[in-house]
């Protein structure tokens, strides 16, 4: 199937539901953190945290406003990741789902061309150089199961589905969002599979909101093709485009 | 909750105060994001921006404590405005009953006051009555002392530049907060309250409550869908655990408890005031059979009418004594008592002035601690700075079983009692709740019989008959709840069977052929079946979200209490398109000849007040059926501290004066006066108003959380949040160690300098707020160095309930 996940910032409260069960769902180890004066912890996607909600208080035309931003790979369509490490034992795309899947063989790879590469920058290493991230939960979706995140959240910001329904109900969504926030927009939604709805200027949410240029050091000719196709440079788009 | 979570999506508008319901009740924005999707706007007043905050369209900052100023001024605009729902104020409200001569309210105290004695005397209050009793009633409400024409006085000094200058909520904010609110008054529309202990935590706490009952009356938003006065409770079974028991002075079923004043069972039969109101159901008129039903659960056989049916045995409380939290611990502070039961709760962390509590384990002789883990309670006497060879309490850890690892029922704020079966087995010794309390229970009796004793009928009559192969039994109490008929008897020609389960509390009997644990749970165990056990997702005719089918909710299965208040007078909904109840009896020529209602289950079956053709019916009743007279009380004359709420500054607080009348405090409310007690009002040690609250990753003291190490990621450390302004003030640095300490204790948190708190106006001066989560404790995290914010908190509190005053207080923050 496939398979996109429509996150709608504008009803999401920062419960952090999603940030837990990703964590219980992958196993993986709480970070030792301190409170660094705010409520967003840990401090930034980890090798051990793949999704993160983060916080940031804005003030816009003169009001404030708190914006929660869950952040996590985007599953991009065409993963400049995948490109760049050119090594399907390494970084693959699920076939039954879109996922964008990283394997124990990242630890060969260049860790931080890699990194480099996304434009959402994304991936973290560890100590021995193994890159991770977000899997989609695509073996729970394999299994008829929405991944954790989704399944946990109570309010409606997390959805999970066909990717044409998805795109259907964020734009649905988006329409009425504008009523009220007249600069919302969808983040990136043709080349991604975690799309995001945002009532404001993104940049405002999370510096990697939609996709930045990146200078990659290296880059293969199959890379360079797709930047000059796909230019990862747009601005945020209203979908449709 | 009037209503329920799920009818929160019906609602027009939504005003979250004294609550913060994204962080604390995450589930319910499910279903106010789905009333904002179909329109309606949400409002979040809070001393910070909260989460909430965050998703609503309209946040205005109050100051801690001052929200009878702030809801006195909606209910003036709405007077002033006339916005209020006029049909429904006069027939469905006490606003057109009058009240007698001897009531007056100067200088901030109604007539009555005892200075000594710190209390008023209610009788003058009473409402002026006709020769059988009934109140005078002027529906057009201008007689000058209807409740109406009265409330209309008693507000108009809450215009809206003296509500800023107490809360130091902006004007403009004020004005459309109120606007947007009031505009709900208008026929098939409705708003919604959430609050929480933001609202209940104050000297103040019953009024905070009775001002918003004041507003959704005004505007015909009680018994609607989308409407209600909607208590979040904090815990998934505190309204169960409130149902069946849980204060000291109500009984199940809020039956009042025993007292001294009642010494014998017709004493308390004849407590209830009676109605000659034909209209009036008056419907606690019934709680004799109600009494008589629970003293035969209590005791079965041995309960008989020539015993009072057991009366004497049950333990009555003196009268004028209160045994609430406050008390209790004032009292063991004192060592007045030698043991105690720390049963599932943690009041080293979670009770005011904490410090105080601790203080007060060392005069035990034996505590008993039954929790999931080890907590700062059972552990108080290694608490950092206490020596334990000093301490003679014994303390005995009896591990419990968490919700999941056992069998029973829970019921949910919304009144919904759900039926949850046993996931995994209870670990190694730990054991459930019923089974640690049966075994108790029989040992005790069991040396009663042996040894004997001073009194020991009370225990020895117990008819405890809820073990199932020596196994405490879910489904045997459940059942016992609900209660069975315990000889044949015929009603209405119908024959129930002796030992059949009672299909409803209008089935119970005062002359002991029947029991019932609980007379609003009668109808959730029938030979039907466990009705909490249902799942259905069928929703009922009118489609609101009832789902009347998926578990029980009491009282028999009504889901949004007072719905009768949703019809006119004819039985015709307000709401024509989210209805709850509607009328379908049939009419001819003008007049209903046949009796049927639809939707929810109504507030009583009886005929609607009116004919189709407006002729009155002598066999209707007024829809407020739990009320003597059958009207929802805009003045409530059974408070002690008024019938009218009054804005009274918090014990703590940061003002010289009232600014709404010459009374400082609330006059009623309990002090305590051991040594730890101490106040510091409008004392420059400690200048800024504090607040505690919770957050969403952790729960209540954090026994449950603190060792759960994804949480603990998230929310590492006890915070105090403060405003830029007052960190500058400070020379405070945003993630920076600081001190806050009140008049009774301090503790370390780490500073989150926000935007999100703002310095307020009070009365042309800059006063701060700062808050407090209070889910830590010194036992874990491992540093030691995390404490409960209730070690700042004072023991004081509201004279009608005793809740402390955990939400309005003064602190100092300093570098560490």
């Amino acid at each position: 199937m496939d398979t996109t996940i429509f996150i709608d910032t504008t009803l999401c409260t920062a419960c952090r539901g999603c940030q837990v069960a990703c964590k219980q769902w992958h196993d993986l180890p709480a970070e030792k953190t301190v409170n660094r004066g705010t409520y967003q912890n840990p401090a930034d996607l980890s090798f051990n945290t793949y999704k993160l909600v983060r916080m940031s208080e804005q003030m816009v035309d003169g009001k404030l406003h708190w914006l929660f931003f869950p952040d996590q790979c985007r599953h991009c369509l065409e993963p400049p990741c995948r490109d760049t490490a050119d090594d399907a034992r390494a970084i693959f795309t699920d076939d039954a789902t879109g996922a964008v899947i990283y394997t124990a063989n990242t630890r060969n790879l260049d860790a931080a061309e890699v990194i480099e590469s996304c434009p959402y920058d994304v991936p973290r290493r560890s100590a021995d150089g193994t890159l991770a991230k977000c899997d989609l939960c695509y073996d729970r979706v394999q299994n008829g199961l929405a991944p954790a995140c989704v399944k946990v959240c109570g309010t409606g910001a997390m959805n999970f589905g066909a990717r044409k329904d998805m795109l259907s109900l964020a734009e649905k969504r988006l329409k009425t969002v504008q009523a009220k926030f007249p600069n919302a927009a969808l983040l990136d939604p043709g080349d991604v599979r975690v799309i995001y709805l945002v009532a404001h200027d993104p940049g405002l949410y999370h510096k990697n909101a939609v996709a930045a240029v990146r200078s990659p050091v290296h880059m293969t000719r199959k890379m360079a093709l797709r930047q000059m196709l796909r230019p990862f440079n747009r601005k945020a788009v209203r979908f449709p485009v | 909750m009037t209503n329920h979570w799920i009818d929160i999506k019906n609602s027009d508008c939504i005003l979250v105060m004294g609550s913060n319901a994204a962080e604390n009740h995450p589930i319910s924005f499910k279903y106010v994001n789905e009333a904002m999707a179909h329109g309606a706007t949400l409002i979040s007043v809070d001393p910070r921006f909260t989460r909430t905050s965050a998703r609503a369209d309209i946040y205005a900052p109050l100051r801690s404590g001052t929200d009878i100023a702030f809801l006195g001024g909606m209910i003036k605009y709405i007077l002033d405005n006339d916005l209020y729902h006029a049909e429904y104020v006069a027939d469905y409200t006490n606003a057109s009953f009058i009240v007698g001569k001897a009531y007056k309210f100067k200088n901030g105290l109604f007539a009555g006051y005892d200075a000594k004695k710190r209390k008023y005397d209610k009788s003058r209050w009473a409402f002026a009555k006709d020769g059988t009793g009934v109140p005078q009633m002027d529906r057009s409400l201008k007689h000058k002392r209807s409740v109406f024409q009265l409330m209309k006085k008693h507000y108009r000094r809450y215009n809206i530049k003296l509500v800023s200058q107490i809360t130091g909520t902006p004007e403009a904010d004020l004005r459309k907060i109120y606007k947007t609110y009031a505009a709900t008054g208008k026929r098939g529309k409705a708003a919604t309250i959430m609050y929480a202990m933001g609202w209940t935590q104050h000297t103040t706490g019953v009024q905070n409550i009775r001002a918003m009952a004041i507003i959704q009356l005004l505007l015909g938003n009680m018994g609607v869908a989308g409407g209600g006065v909607n208590a979040l409770r904090g815990e998934s079974n505190v309204q169960g655990s409130t149902d069946h028991c849980l204060l000291w002075h109500i009984w199940p079923g809020y039956l009042a408890t025993p007292s001294t004043k009642w010494p014998k069972l017709q004493d308390y039969l004849k407590r209830r005031p009676q109605s000659k109101d034909p209209l009036s159901a008056n419907w606690w008129q019934n709680e004799p059979k109600y009494m008589v039903s629970i003293l035969k659960s209590l005791f079965g056989d041995n309960a008989s009418a020539a015993n009072d049916f057991g009366y004497d045995w049950v333990p009555k409380v003196d009268a004028g004594t209160h045994y609430s939290w406050l008390d209790l611990f004032d009292e063991m502070y004192k060592g007045t008592f030698k043991g105690f039961f720390a049963w599932g709760q943690n009041p080293a962390c979670s009770g005011a002035n904490a410090g105080k509590n601790r203080k007060a384990f060392e005069k035990l002789d034996w505590m008993v601690n039954v929790n999931l883990f080890g907590n700062e309670t059972g552990s108080f006497w290694k608490a950092p700075g206490v020596d334990p060879a000093k301490i003679k309490t014994e303390v005995f850890m009896l591990p419990a079983a968490v919700s999941v690892e056992k069998e029973g029922s829970i019921t949910n704020s919304g009144r919904w009692m759900q039926w949850r079966y046993q996931g995994p087995k209870p670990m190694g010794d730990s054991r459930p709740d019923g089974d640690i309390i049966m075994e108790l229970g029989h040992k005790i009796i069991e040396l009663y019989k042996k040894e004997g004793g001073t009194f020991t009928q009370p225990l020895t009559n117990l008819k405890w008959d809820y073990l199932t192969a020596g196994q405490y039994d879910p489904h045997k109490v459940a059942k016992q709840i609900n209660g069975y008929f315990l000889k044949d008897v015929t009603l209405k020609g119908k024959t129930y069977r002796k030992g059949s389960l009672v299909p409803s509390f209008a089935f119970l009997q005062a002359d002991g052929s029947t029991s019932s644990g609980n007379w609003l749970y009668c109808n959730s165990y029938t030979e039907k079946g466990n009705m909490a056990a249902r799942r259905s997702h069928k929703d009922a005719v009118n489609g609101i979200g009832l789902y009347p089918q998926f578990a029980w909710c009491w009282p028999v299965n009504r889901r949004i209490i007072y719905n009768r208040a949703s019809v006119d007078v004819t039985g015709q909904p307000w709401d024509h398109k989210d209805w709850v109840i509607r009328f379908v009896g049939e009419a001819k020529a003008g007049k209903y000849v046949s009796k049927k209602w639809i939707g929810d289950v109504p507030d009583g079956g009886w005929y609607p007040l009116r004919n189709p053709d407006g002729s009155a019916r002598a066999d209707a009743k007024h829809p407020f059926i739990m009320r003597p007279h059958g009207h929802a009380q805009i003045f409530g004359p059974g408070r002690a501290d008024g019938p009218l709420p009054e804005h009274y500054e918090p014990l703590e607080c940061p003002v010289e004066r009232n600014f709404m009348n010459p009374q400082y405090i609330n006059p009623t409310a309990p002090v305590y006066k051991a040594d730890t007690d101490a106040f510091a009002t409008c004392d420059p040690r400690f200048p800024y108003v504090a607040t505690t609250y919770r957050v969403v990753e952790h729960w209540q003291t954090g026994v449950m959380t603190r060792p759960q190490s994804w949480l603990m990621e998230a929310q590492p450390q006890v915070f105090v949040e403060m405003s830029e302004q007052l960190a500058k003030l400070r020379g405070i640095k945003n993630g920076q160690r600081v001190k806050v300490s009140s008049a009774r204790g301090a503790l370390e948190a780490t500073a989150i300098v926000t935007k999100r708190l703002q310095p307020f106006r009070i009365s042309g001066t800059t006063v701060h707020q700062v808050g407090i989560p209070w889910h830590f404790g010194w036992r874990w995290p491992q540093s030691g160095a995390e404490e409960s914010a209730n070690l700042l908190t004072p023991a004081v509190g509201d004279p009608n309930t005793r809740i402390p005053e955990t939400k309005a207080f003064m602190v100092n923050v300093t570098r560490t």
